[in-house]
């Protein structure tokens, strides 16, 4: 195993009236991570991010970034401390150009977007930071053309540039790979394997091409709790994981 | 792997381009001019539709760029008119020092609404400003020993920069007036051109992606609802400077209702839409004042119907789509 | 003092049910629909002007007026819903808001050419006038009228809502439209009728209203603010909330019209504003 763990959730558990969408999941996600969560639809996947990430505030449990407890910290602040999330549905903003968008995730981050009397082009580094990050993704040709034009599987792409832009340490992934057609996955498969060795990213997914490929480690979610943490093979080999994806028919 | 790389040049140009400064708006300026020269008798209405139209830009600042409906904006309008009568009342009839007061006393009261304006939406947050704008009225109302009450009250206006003597004829009140929806107009351009503007649109746009992305965006609205309100008390300033001055009815719902009536007619979220709601819809008023009202209410609320239905992005967004249609 | 101080309340309490009939509709389809419909006041100022007409130019008595008032209420209303609100539905606040304001501009104007601008009394049945002796006060016998109506429709409702299968699917698509049309709801039949009934209850209310605040062209706006006091208050779509905002709004608006004519008002924005401030849904709304 490799060394301290950079996001660690203890026990966090959720109830919405008599519903358990989180029962008592404890995650340890190491500096430079490759960690997949699957499981049925329904499971408490996205549940999870989102109390991870401060959208939703747990009932119960414990969750540390860096050392630090993050449990109470408002999800805005968690950004700025190195935990970003993309959404499983494209959550752009969609009369603004992928460089719009990007430049102002920059700003946010350093903290120039209050100023209101600084022209936008005077923020140099910002922008040369930003269509970096654009041609990283091989989004540059598209960068002055408006987010809501875009063919969907750029727009996946543009959810992971301004995640990026955030310069997290964690990144969570919620399926990057939804909804896009096969000949735009390929752009896809080699951002994700291009990003950073240390920077520590847990995603869902349903393409399990795309999980046995990048994983390193698997979380395996089944009604809001841990059914099995493990390695790829043994996984991929356990009876139990085979019989929740293929469903409820006992075959004896 | 990090890629050190600038810009690429279609996209550095896009980005300035974004801000350029267009032939149509130095016409537009330079338009402005003009009744000067060719209407001198209509000056006085020329300086009511700049204050119009400047009242209507601070409300394009909150509506049409950071997304807050308010149905009660007149409030900071009229308490900018308030102050600076009040200051002119109690001897200091000095107009720019006026409109400096009156940007702060409006500022102040901005600033602390807006703790209230930023945390609540949809129905909560029109009842809310209108109720806010309602309730200021009834005050100013039942003040009636400092504010006049429903007579309102008289003031007299020193002369700008100690030369310009507020004539009859309105020549220095337009030119005053002009200059300062100018001035409103380099500010709200820098404004909207800056990361601030671009975090403004971004809440507008998709509001949920803001925390997403580590801004504590509640600040910026804030930020503009305070910016907004100063420029709005600036107006209602130079609404009693310019004509010596002030009644109730600065605070009143029905200038409420009539600035965003010019700012849908012109078109939000487009800097000049609401300039050019004014000039029209004061025009019309003026030239229909003669009617009979209820014609009045009867095509407005037509008028209003048919852009909601028709042309939603107003009049600057009818045009922009037929440029672009051109363009193809 | 203690009399007129109660007799003070019951004309507020009375006030309140004429509120409540006006407004429980727009708080019902505006919790359904989710669309800010600001012209609600001005079919319950078509009600009105419709019992005016029935009463004067064809001699209905007064009673059979406000059935009357109610269809015309509804079918008018379902007439603009089905050609033009539709149009909007998912447009946006703001939109919604001018688009019926507008609507309300034109309502008032095209009344005040046909009508005139004056107010347009009525002659009420005589078991409607005068007032009944209690306890050795006297309350006005249209008020207990319009009491006994409020609670009659607000009991109604409940039932209708709690007890049918209409109002068993009513409720299903305010929880939940998309799930609701899953499972084979036609939820835009639903909107249809819910807005004519909502309209309807307004027209009703507007025709209630004649006699005690009186009808004129500026109807349509003046009690605009009300209504949205109280929906926003009570909670989008509660009959509930409505009832007990309305009831509140009624009595603190005579009271305060009798004890504190200066700060009456004032005390009732004020206390609008920072309701809303904690309780943004209202008194009884969700989510």
């Amino acid at each position: 195993m490799s060394g301290t763990a950079i996001l660690r959730t203890e026990g966090v558990t959720k109830k919405f009236g008599s519903l358990e969408v989180a029962r008592n999941i404890s995650l340890s996600l190491p500096v430079g991570a490759r960690h997949a969560l699957i499981g049925p639809n329904g499971a408490g996947k996205t549940t999870l991010i989102n109390l991870i990430t401060g959208r939703l505030k747990p009932d119960a449990g414990r969750i540390t970034l860096d050392g630090e407890d993050i449990t109470t910290v408002a999800a805005a602040e968690r950004v700025r401390r190195g935990l970003t999330r993309t959404f499983q549905i494209n959550t752009l903003f969609p009369g603004l150009t992928p460089i719009e968008s990007v430049l102002l995730a920059v700003c946010e981050r350093k903290n120039e977007a209050g100023q209101f009397w600084r022209r936008l082009t005077g923020h140099a580094e910002a922008v040369d930071e930003a269509f970096a990050i654009l041609k990283q993704l091989r989004l540059d040709d598209a960068a002055t053309r408006e987010t809501r034009h875009l063919a969907y599987g750029q727009q996946r792409l543009l959810e992971i540039a301004l995640a990026l832009a955030t310069r997290p340490k964690v990144l969570l992934l919620d399926e990057p790979a939804a909804g896009v057609p096969k000949d735009e996955s390929a752009a896809l498969f080699s951002v994700i394997a291009a990003l950073p060795a240390d920077m520590a990213v847990l995603f869902i997914e349903h393409d399990m091409n795309l999980v046995f490929k990048f994983a390193s480690r698997i979380t395996v979610l089944v009604a809001g709790a841990v059914l099995v943490e493990a390695d790829p093979e043994i996984i991929r080999a356990d009876p139990r994981v085979r019989e929740v994806y293929l469903g409820q028919a006992h075959h004896g | 792997m990090r890629v050190e790389t600038t810009a690429s040049g279609p996209t550095q140009t896009w980005l300035r381009r974004r801000s350029r400064i267009t032939a149509v708006e130095i016409a537009f300026w330079l338009a402005t001019l003009l009744p000067f020269v060719l209407f001198p008798s209509y000056l006085s209405l020329a300086s009511q539709i700049a204050i119009g139209a400047l009242f209507a830009l601070s409300v394009d600042l909150v509506l049409g760029y950071a997304g807050i409906i308010t149905l009660g904006h007149a409030m900071f309008f009229g308490i900018g008119a308030y102050a600076a009568a009040i200051l002119a009342k109690h001897g200091w009839g000095e107009p720019l020092t006026g409109l400096l007061v009156a940007a702060l006393v409006a500022g102040a009261v901005g600033f602390v609404t807006s703790f209230i304006i930023v945390r609540v939406q949809h129905l909560a947050l029109i009842m809310i400003t209108l109720g806010l704008g309602l309730l200021t009225y009834e005050l100013a109302n039942s003040f009636s020993s400092v504010t006049g009450g429903t007579d309102g009250l008289g003031v007299e206006i020193w002369p700008v920069l100690g030369a310009f003597d507020f004539d009859l004829w309105g020549y220095t009140a337009y030119g005053y007036a002009l200059a300062a929806l100018f001035i409103g107009v380099l500010l709200a351009r820098r404004l909207v051109n800056s990361s601030f503007g671009l975090a403004l649109t971004g809440i507008r746009e998709n509001s949920a992606r803001m925390p997403a992305i580590g801004s504590t965006y509640r600040v910026h609205l804030q930020k503009i609802y305070v910016i907004s309100a100063c420029m709005a008390g600036v107006a209602g300033a130079l609404l009693t400077e310019t004509t010596g001055t002030v009644s109730l009815d600065t605070l009143s719902f029905q200038r409420s209702a009539d600035v965003v009536v010019m700012l849908i007619l012109g078109g939000s979220g487009r800097l000049y839409g609401g300039i050019i709601g004014a000039i029209i819809f004061l025009i019309a008023r003026d030239r229909l004042s003669d009617m009979n009202p209820q014609y009045w209410y009867f095509w407005i609320g037509l008028l209003l119907m048919a852009v909601v239905l028709v042309m939603p992005g107003g009049i600057l967004g009818g045009l922009s789509r037929l440029v672009r249609r051109e363009a193809r | 003092m203690i009399g007129s101080l109660a007799v003070v309340l019951f004309d507020g309490f009375a006030f309140g049910m004429l509120l409540f009939v006006l407004s429980v509709g727009l708080s019902v389809t505006l919790g359904l629909m989710n669309f800010t419909n600001l012209a609600h006041c001005a079919f319950g100022m078509l009600g009105g002007y419709a019992v005016v007409v029935a009463m004067r130019s064809f001699g209905l008595p007064f009673l059979l007026t406000l059935p009357l008032a109610f269809i015309v209420a509804a079918l008018v209303s379902v007439a603009f819903e089905r050609t033009i609100f539709r149009r909007l539905y998912g447009a946006g606040e703001l939109n919604q808001v001018l688009l019926t304001i507008g609507l309300v501009f034109v309502a008032a104007a095209s009344t005040a050419y046909f009508f005139g601008t004056g107010q347009q009394p009525i002659v009420l049945p005589h078991y409607l006038q005068g007032y009944v002796e209690w306890g050795g006060l006297r309350f006005g016998s249209y008020r207990i009228f319009l009491v006994v109506m409020a609670l009659v429709i607000a009991g109604l409702l409940v039932l209708g809502l709690e007890h049918t299968r209409f109002g068993a699917r009513v409720r299903a698509s305010v929880d939940n439209q998309r799930v609701a049309q899953g499972l084979g709801l036609d939820v835009d039949s639903i909107f249809a009728i819910t807005f004519a009934l909502g309209s309807g209850l307004a027209g009703l209310g507007g025709a209630l209203a004649i006699e005690i605040v009186g009808l004129d062209p500026s109807f349509g706006f003046h009690y605009l603010v009300y209504v949205l006091i109280v929906v926003a208050v009570g909670g989008l779509g509660s009959i509930g909330g409505s009832f007990l905002a309305a009831a509140l709004l009624g009595i603190f608006d005579v009271a305060g019209k009798y004890f504190v004519p200066d700060m009456g008002a004032f005390l009732i924005y004020l206390f609008m504003v920072v309701l809303l401030f904690v309780r943004p849904v209202g008194l009884f709304g969700k989510r």
